[in-house]
């Protein structure tokens, strides 16, 4: 895709929405997202393109965090490894992201440099060079950072569990891809996964920070509006088909620690089950989203870390496109078993599954919520991230109607969808446990 | 979390942009000082520094209490930490689960962690919540009750811990490096978290004495920031605060941390890994040393700056060796470590040792370009606003500026500081803390050498 001159000067994007949140749509198919926010001299630039390993077929699985990678290896304008010295040298920072259903880039400034990001990012949606020898160079990078991986038994095991859990779909491997995968695949593998999902019809470019909003949407424009759109893109057709009872799979390791991973099938974030489900993992497991609190009132940590069968539990919830899991995890304690664990867990989760929660811990999830939507919005990175994330699998209207959605949630929503997608019949259950001797 | 110095900030601008035009207010007016920051001495012996910031409906408290891992001895190593676990977990009011209950309930955070020469405690809440995150704060410092069942269950999580630890290349290489870097004697030689037969032996006497002894108003640093009125923040603390008046005792000065005066190598088998972990580095200088601003620059030269630094272009950008190397300047209140940390494959161990060394070289023996120099102080000048975007990140540089007394109005000085550190100061710095042939070299991998 080469860049073409633009044919009219006095094009206008279109504006779909204005409601705290600039959001229009260029000619070319870009969607620009924008918010302004000037409690501080900075601002945020994001390019989130929907391709991530939902999109892989066995044999180059990993190649979409490849294709990341390359975007940092060189365009004709920033040759080589350059780019992050550029953003860095105005104050910058930036990085990369690949996963399930996305790959996105981003470079936070100093505000009154924001206009960078927006010439990086419009150079490399279609100038990316992929050098051959870079490419090679890459390889033993990614490789690295899979063995990097492959050192931890939560990676190894979540590796499997992931496996087990969708036969058909995309989601089944990791990120990062297969070994054999990253060994064999080709510079024109790369090239060509890079030529196919790289387009402004593809990509939602996010803003957020201390610039008046119609002001920058014209120098996003000015920046990526000459930009062909690419043709179609290819559909995904997998559909992972319902599970029909319990899988149970065992990882054996070198370490001296076991963990227990429980994974149960979850809707996509747009199902109406979903938001009830972010309630119950509140009161199963603390708050998945926003990070950074700690869940020692949780159901399942008084069951388990307080009963001294593990050290911690995680609940994870995560929002996609596509069904994915719900994965309760724990590291077991010294001294006990995988399976004495997960026999207090089923007792736990059978009482939420026997009965309604209090209305007090639909209260506290609600209240927590609003907490960490307080904190995140802090950051202009943060409120990039979500704004752009929340495109990827829904809209922005997920993500801004968030709060008031969780706050209709109603104690007979999380005891239905405890009932239902608690059910052992719909979960893999994975085990990390020492090697047997002899 | 021991308070350490990390990067630093504002702006040299090198503007190689095309057309914006600012709307931003001159920076100097965003960044906190004298005249935004109002600080307080209390006759018990606590500094409390308020900075108002109603942008956003939440307050974030950051805490230093003047002890930490460096003031116990090696046959006590994790007393430090196992302390304050133990804190959080009962008080003489509210057991573990009250604690707790009243924290989360609101979506607040609260905690209290050891450091190595200082620790921390602190609190995140929404403001209507701020009294409540406080009280529980004063409760868990003034009246922790180490109620017996809970020594347990912690000590047993922190054996897990320690059982996962010998596992990890990463935290192996980082215990094997400080035992090979200090002298046995240095406290800074042994590890925060403890051993396995340490944590066994200790005993819940043992935790509270420590408490008694090191804890208290005596230096503590207070630092509130966020959506509260500066008043109104001095008065809630005074109210909880005000009347603590146990007299924790004085430290013991640090023994000397002599340069490492030769090649010093150590490998540690951790099997069924396919990736080593090494950290190579030095005795560095503390955040008080005169050349530590020279230091800090060198260090992002060498392995911060962009994809982090020199040594990030060399093994993983050309090298094509490891998805991670890069510098780390602990900087501190003691000789905290300079070091260089990567990733990479048992086979190429050896072949990163080699280009590392090459860049410590090559920093010690030749001038940083002008260009180069220049672009690492754009870089740490011009990212100080970033810094400074949340609650958290403004309170963490108000208690850097009162922990190494560095002033209000440091960070108004910083930029003018930053640019005026020359290439000769930098290549000082390396001479004096790094040397190629002299230096710890901890490896933790698949297979020992």
């Amino acid at each position: 895709m080469a860049i073409k001159p633009k044919k009219k000067a006095t094009r206008r994007p279109k504006i779909l929405s204005r409601d705290g949140v600039l959001k229009a749509v260029l000619d070319n198919g870009l969607t620009v997202v924008l918010k302004e926010n000037h409690n501080a001299p900075v601002a945020t630039f994001w390019c989130w393109y929907r391709v991530g390993s939902r999109h892989e077929r066995s044999g180059i699985t990993g190649i979409s965090h490849w294709v990341e990678h390359m975007l940092f290896k060189g365009t004709k304008t920033y040759p080589k490894a350059t780019v992050d010295q550029v953003v860095s040298r105005e104050g910058g920072v930036w990085n990369g992201m690949t996963w399930l259903d996305f790959t996105t880039y981003f470079e936070t400034l100093p505000a009154a440099k924001i206009d960078l990001a927006l010439q990086i990012e419009a150079d490399r949606m279609v100038n990316a060079l992929f050098v051959p020898k870079e490419v090679e160079s890459e390889r033993t990078v990614i490789i690295s950072e899979r063995q990097g991986g492959e050192n931890y038994p939560q990676f190894l095991l979540g590796e499997v569990l992931h496996a087990t859990a969708f036969l058909v779909h995309g989601y089944h491997h990791e990120t990062i891809g297969h070994l054999c995968d990253l060994q064999s695949m080709t510079r024109d593998d790369l090239h060509s996964h890079y030529q196919t999902y790289y387009a402004p019809n593809n990509c939602v470019a996010v803003g957020v920070g201390a610039f008046e909003a119609k002001d920058m949407l014209a120098r996003i424009d000015k920046a990526f509006g000459r930009i062909k759109p690419g043709p179609a893109l290819p559909k995904i057709a997998s559909v992972e088909p319902e599970q029909k009872g319990e899988r149970r799979v065992t990882v054996e390791g070198e370490e001296m620690t076991s963990y227990i991973d429980v994974a149960y099938r979850a809707p996509d974030a747009r199902h109406p089950d979903f938001i009830a489900l972010v309630v119950l993992d509140a009161i199963l497991a603390g708050l998945s989203f926003g990070g950074g609190s700690t869940n020692a009132s949780s159901r399942l940590y008084r069951a388990l870390v307080d009963t001294e069968l593990t050290t911690d539990v995680s609940g994870g919830l995560v929002p996609t496109h596509d069904p994915f899991l719900y994965i309760i995890g724990a590291t077991v304690r010294q001294g006990r078993t995988p399976a004495e664990v997960e026999a207090a867990l089923d007792a736990e989760l059978q009482k939420i599954i026997d009965q309604p929660p209090a209305q007090a811990e639909v209260d506290k999830a609600i209240k927590q919520a609003k907490a960490q939507f307080a904190y995140g919005s802090e950051s202009v990175t943060n409120q990039g991230y979500w704004y752009g994330f929340s495109e990827m699998f829904a809209d922005t209207t997920w993500f801004e109607q968030y709060l008031d959605r969780l706050a209709q949630v109603t104690l007979d929503d999380v005891h239905r969808v405890a009932k239902e997608y608690l059910a052992k019949s719909r979960r893999t259950v994975g085990y990390y446990v020492p090697k047997k001797q002899g | 979390m021991t308070k350490d110095e990390g990067q630093s900030r504002i702006a040299h601008y090198a503007p190689r942009i095309m057309h914006h035009v600012s709307r931003i207010t001159h920076q100097s007016a965003s960044i906190p000082g004298p005249e935004t920051i109002e600080r307080r001495e209390y006759p018990n012996g606590m500094v409390v520094l308020v900075k108002e910031n109603f942008s956003n409906p939440t307050v974030v408290i950051d805490g230093t209490l003047r002890f930490g891992s460096a003031d116990v001895k090696r046959e006590q190593a994790g007393l430090a930490s196992f302390m304050t676990d133990v804190l959080m977990r009962g008080t003489q009011r509210r057991t573990f689960q009250q604690i707790y209950e009243e924290i989360e309930s609101v979506g607040a955070t609260a905690d209290v962690s050891a450091g190595l020469n200082a620790s921390s405690f602190g609190s995140k809440s929404l403001a209507e919540d701020l009294s409540r995150a406080i009280d529980i704060l004063a409760d868990v410092l003034q009246h922790p009750a180490f109620p017996e069942a809970e020594v347990e269950k912690v000590r047993g999580e922190i054996l897990t811990d320690l059982q996962e630890r010998a596992d990890d290349t990463r935290r192996m290489a980082g215990l094997t490096f400080r035992e090979l870097l200090y002298p046995d004697a240095h406290p800074y030689a042994n590890s925060g978290t403890g051993y396995t037969e340490t944590i066994a032996a200790l005993t819940r006497d043992d935790l509270e004495r420590f408490y008694r002894e090191r804890t208290g108003p005596q230096g503590m640093i207070v630092v509130i920031v966020g959506a509260v009125k500066t008043d109104e923040a001095f008065r809630i603390w005074e109210d909880t605060f005000g009347n603590w008046t146990v007299a924790n005792n004085h430290r013991a000065a640090l023994p000397d941390a002599p340069r490492v005066s030769n090649a010093r190598r150590k490998s540690v088998d951790v099997p069924g890994k396919t990736q080593s972990d090494l950290i190579l580095g030095f005795v560095g200088p503390p955040r008080s040393a005169p050349d530590y601003f020279p230091a800090a620059l060198c260090n992002t030269i060498l392995g911060v700056f962009g994809l982090n630094g020199r040594v990030g272009a060399k093994v993983r950008v050309q090298g094509g060796m490891a998805y991670y190397a890069y510098t780390s300047l602990e900087g501190g209140l003691g000789p905290g470590a300079w070091s260089v940390i990567a990733g990479v494959h048992p086979s190429k161990v050896d072949r990163a040792v080699e280009l590392i060394r090459a860049e410590i070289k090559r920093i010690c023996e030749s001038k940083v370009p002008a260009k180069e120099l220049a672009d690492n102080k754009a870089y740490i000048t011009g990212s100080l606003p970033l810094r400074l975007e949340t609650n958290d990140g403004v309170a963490a540089q108000i208690s850097n500026m009162e922990l190494y007394g560095l002033g209000l109005d440091y960070l108004q000085k910083y930029t003018d500081m930053v640019n005026a550190i020359t290439a000769q100061q930098v290549q000082a710095a390396a001479q004096r803390y790094l040397d190629p042939d002299a230096y710890a070299l901890a490896i933790a991998g698949p297979t020992s050498k």
